[in-house]
């Protein structure tokens, strides 16, 4: 029995060797899993909490697109068309500002409960509107 | 006390919640149109990339090198308030990429399906899964240019739709008119005693 090769080493030789190549697993050093944002929904809704600091090192190009599209709330997947980037590289990169507490993410509200009709009588009378 | 890892945010910004909405339907039945017709951007593109190991469905003879497959999602946007934000999901192809549904049909208030009585049989897929899964629906003719008016009691036998399940004329095209599918969506929805319970797995 093997054991998975140690995740440092492992993200350290993708990042060094992947150089200025901008293919998704290089903007996410080689992960395929968000650090803690595995809860990220399509329509998590995620808000920038404040603008990365000269101590936040690692924060990439594209963390730094986020941080300034998400002034105001987006989407997981607004994010994702706004970058032109698949759902789950967004889904590790916005794992990544969350470990910062750089964003905030408002979860929806989970599937099991049943949606309060206050929301559908709240989405009716905005529609009324529009 | 951990200076990096407090418990939330000590200040935040005040942040809305989500809903959502599907739009489903057969190829080219106006998904799309209608998301943009009421969405308040043009409509956005997203895409997920998935495994082979996800696409269990997938006949890949002949391709056998291919081992990841993209799918597109369009969607759109509605703000409600500062406090809700609505999004329109178009739902990917029918016939694969089932999983998708199921994550887009998780905690969805209700769906659209789209249909064209030139071919009506393309909807019975999606009719099909979200009565299955006890997705709220409600069926929205596209009434294309030059196509047959069918009467809506035609499609809905034509359906072998449950007699509580409205159908309607629409045109994806007109803000008005597909506002007004959305707004029968959520009171036909908001009346369901089972909504939104828990999809059950795909045989």
């Amino acid at each position: 029995m093997t054991l998975p090769p140690d995740e440092s080493a492992q993200e350290l030789w993708v990042d060094d060797e992947a150089g200025p190549i901008v293919r998704p697993y290089a903007l996410t050093r080689g992960r395929t899993r968000p650090t803690k944002g595995s809860l990220l929904d399509l329509i998590s809704l995620v808000v920038t909490v404040r603008s990365p600091a000269e101590y936040d090192v690692g924060i990439g190009p594209e963390q730094h697109k986020v941080v300034s599209l998400c002034r105001r709330p987006l989407s997981v997947a607004e994010v994702a068309a706004y970058l032109n980037l698949p759902i789950g590289t967004v889904r590790v990169l916005l794992g990544d500002l969350l470990d910062r507490q750089l964003v905030q993410v408002r979860e929806p509200r989970p599937p099991t409960d049943l949606p309060d009709d206050s929301i559908f009588k709240a989405v009716i009378n905005g529609l009324r509107a529009l | 006390m951990d200076f990096e890892r407090s418990d939330g945010p000590v200040v935040g910004p005040r942040v809305p919640t989500a809903t959502k909405i599907l739009i489903a339907g057969g190829f080219g039945v106006g998904k799309t149109t209608m998301v943009g017709a009421v969405s308040e951007t043009k409509p956005l593109r997203t895409e997920e990339v998935l495994s082979e190991k996800g696409v269990p469905v997938d006949d890949i003879a002949g391709v056998e090198q291919k081992t990841t497959t993209t799918v597109a999602m369009d969607f759109g946007r509605i703000t409600i308030s500062d406090d809700l934000v609505l999004y329109l999901f178009g739902t990917p192809g029918q016939d694969r990429f089932w999983f998708v549904w199921d994550e887009l049909a998780l905690g969805a208030l209700g769906a659209i399906v789209l249909a064209d009585t030139r071919r009506l049989a393309d909807c019975f897929p999606s009719v099909d899964y979200f009565e299955r899964h006890g997705t709220p629906f409600i069926v929205a003719v596209n009434s294309f240019e030059g196509a047959r008016r069918y009467d809506i009691v035609e499609v809905r036998a034509a359906l072998d739709l449950d007699p509580n399940v409205p159908v309607m004329l629409c045109d994806a095209r007109q803000r008005q008119s597909s506002k007004e599918v959305l707004i029968a969506l959520l009171e036909h929805a908001r009346r369901q005693p089972s909504r939104n319970r828990r999809p059950e797995p795909v045989q």
